[in-house]
């Protein structure tokens, strides 16, 4: 355990010092930038507006650093053959493995941390009334991105970066149209497609759980309820991705 | 208890579309003995890092077994024991070299002032005390190689694995490995090395062994590998004969060049080099050199590997 908090707090600085929080900065300015455009619109629509902007530009901000940093946390390792002499100190890989996860997943923690303060600053000196709703509407899009996370890593354990990026996004845009999947095989006659893509339905991730952006930002209640289930199943899912790149990584030959 | 015990290790790749195999390395079968310093000699290609991969743990043996310690290298607390320099090191280059050693460190459970009382030592000995706060991004290939070094030391390791730790190194930095590889073994460290730089590893193994095309074709001490008759030819250089001495010297079979005063001998047989003495002391010669020219680890090295240059 120790060994991964490690690797975790060395992959933390490697992304500070990659100036991976930089990003905050075009955050900042697209904030600021929104809310002087937004300023001519009536109060009650400006608020709705602001913060549907401010919670789109987190997660797509988040989504970017977990795809493309997500993706090189073991694949540049191996790239720039830094991981033989990581391999070489008694730690086994899986560890090695969780430890950049874990890195990243730092790092976005903060990232989002950051972010979500600027953003409440924003809507707080703009007058909007703030509720929990954008709250619980940020820690699922922490949680989303920690799926994400997990599966950029599974895919670079064994592909390229440009792969393992392509793959990704390919995961992230599906992963918010599988209930279209899902009632496409249920509407399909052909029990073999419909049974394929039942199977897809339930392998790829069901980002759109985590996505209650416009219910924040019209003032519609989350559940509890609804987020307690929406976190086991991103936790759970994560686990079983992170199991399956374990697997993958324990085997490999690193040429 | 040997420090490394290779048993039949094989692995072989499969490459490309047609999965066609190609043999790296070809059942290995090696030991070594505490406190040596082992040379494996090979060229590029022939092996080497392969063999060191699969002690590591980088990649997974076809076949065949290797003990380090008496223990299996598939267990990974043996790597606590090997200190391990990869062939042309790359590490995190954001990292300072102080940073860069504490963090080595705790991958092994250091920490502390004992870590920090390590770090200095080391430092030390790879003479970067100096260079303690820059990154490595800006690091000279040569300080690379010796912060290399440091690291792989950080555990004070049994058994010292370096894979090709003088290639790429000036003279003057291939002569601080060399130094730093003899205090190792002073401290009675067993070093297991790959190189292809012969003048080196001659200076410093102990025994050798060498590889060709995966295949381990000799091991022994450079004497033994070069064998007893490793003269191959002798060189003289004397002053104050006179031409009818030198008459008579180029009667026993020899080559004479003329240097001013100085007459330069080449002499291709050992066993006449007493009779050409006697013939020059007793006209009154004075020899000012006597140059055996051994048979080098290098030219046996391009016989066995099948590539002779004559």
């Amino acid at each position: 355990m120790k060994r991964i908090i490690v690797i975790a707090l060395n992959t933390f600085k490697e992304n500070l010092r990659d100036k991976i929080l930089f990003n905050l900065v075009f955050f900042g300015l697209m904030l600021i930038g929104s809310s002087v455009l937004l300023g001519s619109l009536t109060i009650g629509e400006q608020a709705k507006l602001m913060k549907d902007l401010g919670l789109a530009s987190i997660n797509v901000f988040g989504v970017l650093i977990a795809v493309f940093v997500g993706i090189g946390l073991v694949s540049k390792e191996i790239e720039k053959r830094t991981i033989y002499s990581i391999i070489a100190k008694p730690i086994p890989r899986y560890q090695f493995l969780l430890g950049r996860y874990s890195g990243l997943a730092l790092t976005l923690s903060v990232n989002i941390a950051i972010m979500a303060v600027g953003f409440i600053l924003v809507l707080l000196l703009g007058g909007v009334s703030l509720d929990i709703g954008l709250i619980k509407a940020i820690g699922l899009i922490f949680l989303e991105l920690l799926v994400i996370v997990a599966v950029a890593v599974m895919f670079s354990t064994f592909t390229t970066p440009t792969l393992s990026a392509t793959f990704t996004l390919a995961i992230y845009v599906i992963g918010h149209l599988t209930g279209d999947l899902k009632v496409l095989g249920d509407k399909l006659e052909d029990p073999l497609v419909s049974g394929v893509l039942n199977v897809l339905y339930y392998a790829l991730p069901n980002l759109a759980n985590f996505n209650v952006k416009s219910e924040a930002a019209h003032g519609i209640p989350i559940s509890w309820n609804y987020l307690l289930v929406t976190v086991s199943y991103g936790v759970a899912y994560t686990a079983s991705v992170m199991v399956v790149a374990c697997m993958i990584f324990q085997r490999r030959d690193f040429k | 208890m040997k420090p490394l015990r290779i048993k039949g290790l094989t692995k072989e790749y499969r490459t490309g579309f047609s999965r066609r195999s190609v043999m790296a390395l070809d059942h290995l079968n090696l030991e070594i003995e505490e406190g040596e310093v082992f040379g494996f000699l090979g060229h590029n290609g022939a092996g080497k890092t392969t063999a060191i991969k699969l002690l590591m743990g980088f990649v997974y043996p076809t076949a065949g077994e290797a003990w380090i310690l008496d223990r299996s290298i598939r267990d990974v607390d043996v790597k606590q024991y090997i200190g391990f320099l990869p062939e042309s090191p790359f590490f995190y280059e954001y990292l300072t070299a102080e940073e860069f050693l504490v963090f080595y460190g705790q991958l092994f459970g250091m920490g502390g002032l004992v870590l920090a009382k390590k770090i200095d030592e080391l430092l030390e000995l790879v003479s970067m005390t100096d260079a303690r706060h820059r990154p490595l991004r800006k690091f000279s290939k040569g300080m690379l190689q010796r912060i290399g070094i440091a690291q792989a030391l950080i555990n004070d390791p049994k058994l010292v694995i370096l894979d090709e730790p003088m290639s790429g190194l000036d003279p003057i930095g291939r002569r601080d490995v060399r130094d730093i590889i003899l205090r190792l073994k002073h401290e009675g460290k067993t070093i297991f090395f790959s190189s292809h730089i012969l003048p080196d590893v001659e200076m410093i193994c102990d025994r050798v062994g060498i590889l060709v095309k995966g295949r381990l074709k000799a091991v022994g001490t450079v004497q033994e590998i070069a064998g007893a008759s490793s003269v191959t030819s002798i060189e003289l250089v004397v002053e104050g004969l006179s031409e009818g001495a030198l008459a008579g010297v180029q009667g026993l079979d020899t080559t004479l060049i003329r240097r001013g005063d100085h007459v330069l001998i080449k002499l291709d047989d050992e066993a006449k080099v007493n009779g050409l003495l006697d013939q020059i002391l007793k006209h009154k010669g004075r020899v000012v050199s006597l140059l055996p020219h051994k048979r080098s680890l290098e030219d046996l090295f391009l016989t066995e590997s099948g590539m002779n240059r004559t």
